[in-house]
């Protein structure tokens, strides 16, 4: 088990190794989700959620079953397979026990089953030797960074819908434009502060 | 550990893993299947998805489920329009005709260029600007510029601008409605695109009343009656109004109205 602190790890999740601006996982939603505030606010509970719930399970798979088992190369595709199946399970229940839940999340959360960040955070937990209690607090604290920039992108862009902006970059150049100042300000704002 | 019992052991965990979680899905979609009407579904992912409720119920899948059940209006969402009023239309098994978009516009040209008969100093609201003696601008019928219709749009389509009206951005805009519920002094209606000219003021108080208060509300001079090619202006009742149907465009009214009170939209 690595020996860093909680807060490190809370840290490093959110803002250092942040999935979106500083790892670019998880892209596709960052684009395709961040019109409005509401949709992206939607996504972002959704990807918190799942990323806890997905850290708890694949740290149970891997420390109870592939590393006794000495198969630790399949934790890959296992994770794969058990996250997809827990998204589902979730749906599932959150369908039948909490219907006003699942309409504001319901097309939110088969889109996160096969989204790349949550597979990031379990193979970076495993990868760097996470406890329990370290790799639930990292999926949440990566789930949170991921919320905090899909907040400020999808603000922006919507703001910039009342601007004039030229007809060649409208549209997708413009995100792109809009997240490569806001990954310049990530990388060189966290990278000056020691945590 | 030689190749093959490390193939033969990774199969069995991977399948073993697959099955179990099969397993547990199967039971769980049994254990909390919910029933519901195939068609609520089909419509739902038709509809717009914004939840504004300015169909009259609460939200989209309320409104799915009461076309499917009560016999809803298939065209009842003003934000999806006529293509999903048609896509509905479709599954209901309704014909549609087409209108066309309309999107609010602001029936002032005051703001800035009204004059305030008093300091207002309470809550920043239209409704609440409109209790003390009809509100502190010199007109009765010009916008507070208090933004009721800003908290109203649920979509964030309207702003106060520098000239204290507001200003509707059509990208945003669905043509829900709601901020012309909200307005209490009905400034807001509902135009049309193809509808270019418009007269920004709907006050009915006498010429020499209106120009004590605001330097561009209309004053009922008729020199855009006098004007007008094809007579589509007649003003009654201290007010000009357009006959829509009659109005080709032309901007003579606009370039001749001495109030600058006329309005060509969408030039080209």
């Amino acid at each position: 088990m690595a020996d860093t602190s909680l807060f490190t790890i809370f840290m490093e999740g959110v803002f250092i190794k942040n999935f979106l601006l500083i790892q670019f996982l998880g892209l596709c939603s960052f684009v395709g989700v961040t019109k409005d505030v509401k949709s992206a606010a939607g996504m972002s509970g959704a990807v918190v959620f799942v990323m806890t719930m997905s850290s708890t399970a694949s740290y149970l798979l891997y420390t109870y079953l592939l590393v006794p088992l000495k198969m630790e190369f399949l934790s890959l595709i296992s994770f794969i397979v058990v996250i997809a199946a827990l998204v589902q399970l979730v749906e599932f229940v959150v369908r039948k026990n909490i219907p006003s839940l699942y309409r504001s999340l319901g097309i939110y959360l088969p889109l996160i089953s096969t989204n790349c960040a949550v597979l990031g955070a379990v193979l970076l937990n495993v990868r760097s030797d996470y406890g329990f209690a370290q790799s639930v607090l990292f999926g949440f604290a990566a789930g949170l960074g991921y919320t905090i920039v899909m907040l400020m992108m999808s603000a922006i862009r919507e703001r910039s819908t009342l601007v004039n902006i030229p007809s060649a970059i409208k549209g997708l150049p413009q995100a792109f434009l809009i997240a490569l100042m806001l990954s310049m300000a990530f990388v060189n704002y966290f990278w000056v502060i020691p945590i | 550990m030689n190749l093959n019992t490390l193939l033969i052991q990774s199969v069995a965990i991977l399948g073993g893993l697959g099955l179990a979680v099969g397993v547990m899905l199967i039971v769980a979609s049994r254990k909390f299947k919910v029933e519901t009407n195939p068609l609520v579904d089909e419509i739902m992912s038709i509809l717009p998805g914004a939840n504004c409720g300015a169909c009259g119920y609460a939200g989209c899948s309320d409104f799915a489920q009461r076309v499917v059940d009560d016999d809803a209006p298939i065209d009842g969402c003003p934000v999806g329009g006529f293509d999903v009023a048609k896509q509905i239309g479709g599954l209901m098994g309704q014909e549609l005709t087409e209108g066309e978009r309309e999107y609010p516009f602001v029936l002032c040209n005051g703001g800035v260029n009204c004059i305030d008969r008093f300091e207002y100093v309470g809550m920043e609201d239209c409704k609440a600007v409109m209790m003390l003696s009809d509100g502190e601008k010199g007109c009765n019928f010009g916008c507070m510029g208090r933004g009721t219709c800003v908290r109203a749009c649920p979509f964030g389509a309207i702003s106060i601008g520098e000239d204290k009206l507001p200003h509707i951005n059509k990208n945003i805009c669905t043509s829900c409605g709601l901020c012309i519920s909200a307005c209490p002094n009905g400034i807001l209606v509902f135009a049309k695109e193809s509808e270019r000219v418009y007269i920004k003021c709907r006050s009915h108080d006498k010429g020499k009343d209106v120009k004590a208060a605001c330097t561009v509300g209309c004053i009922a001079c008729k020199i855009c009656e006098k004007n007008c090619p094809v007579q589509a202006i007649t003003v009654t009742d201290f007010l000009a109004e357009i006959d829509q149907s009659k109005c080709t465009a032309c901007g003579i009214c606009v370039e001749k109205c001495p109030q600058h009170t006329i309005e060509l939209r969408g030039v080209p």
